[in-house]
């Protein structure tokens, strides 16, 4: 690594569909701008590197949550997030908006990420406390625990918690 | 006549940035990448991009809603 260079790295912690977004979109963009990155992906964070994603959205305990629909911005009391389907329709809403305004996938930039050489690790902890194997994710991860974190967080100029 | 074109029009960030990463692959060392973009936010990424990188952008210009990036690529 040169001197010049800077790294990155960044704490995963949330799997949901709009929480995703932020770690996979400030990765491949550093990734992109030559910076080596490093995602280490604990508790609900660690789904995202399932091999099938089936990534969900909720309004629950989110009131900043609106949507544009005829002009206006409309959000959901939190009374009705709990009626059955409601998550789901807000999903499908979510998706389908991302997708009218070119956002892409994060599948698209999760496998982006690991083109890029983005390193990947799984929380051991974390795959031990919700049993999961290396065989339920994509190719890449490594499994690593805190101090294998912070080794690359003392390395990095960036490190961010998401 | 720039040496590559991208066509990222109807990305959104930060799609427009990682397929230019991409194409920039594809072009010879002081060749051109012509950029073509309909994110508003591409302008501001685009000179950041090639500050931190070190390509430069000699271009940019939007017209009807197009933006269009040229970058050499010296990096």
């Amino acid at each position: 690594m040169s001197a010049e260079e800077k790294s990155m790295s960044i704490i995963v912690t949330k799997g949901s569909l709009d929480w995703a977004y932020p770690p996979f979109i400030l990765a491949t963009t550093a990734a992109a701008m030559g910076l080596p990155v490093t995602m280490f992906f604990t508790f609900y964070g660690l789904p995202l590197l399932l091999k099938d994603l089936k990534l969900q959205l909720t309004a629950a305990g989110n009131p900043a949550m609106k949507m544009p629909m005829m002009g206006a911005h409309m959000g959901l009391p939190n009374l009705l997030t709990a009626v059955p389907g409601v998550d789901a329709a807000c999903t499908k809403m979510m998706k389908n908006l991302m997708s009218k305004k070119g956002v892409a996938p994060i599948e698209e930039l999760r496998e982006l990420a690991v083109e890029a050489e983005v390193r990947l690790i799984a929380c051991q902890m974390t795959m031990d406390l919700f049993e999961y194997t290396l065989d339920d994710m994509i190719e890449g991860p490594e499994l690593g625990g805190a101090a294998t974190y912070i080794e690359v967080a003392t390395q990095s100029d960036i490190n961010l918690f998401i | 006549m720039a040496d590559k074109t991208l066509d990222a029009k109807g990305m959104n960030c930060p799609l427009p940035i990682l397929k230019a990463k991409k194409a920039l692959k594809d072009v010879p060392t002081d060749g051109t990448l012509e950029i073509l973009a309909t994110d508003p936010g591409s302008v501001a990424d685009f000179e950041a991009f090639c500050r931190q990188t070190g390509n430069e952008l000699m271009e940019h210009s939007e017209d009807g809603g197009t933006y269009r990036f040229l970058i050499k690529k010296t990096a």
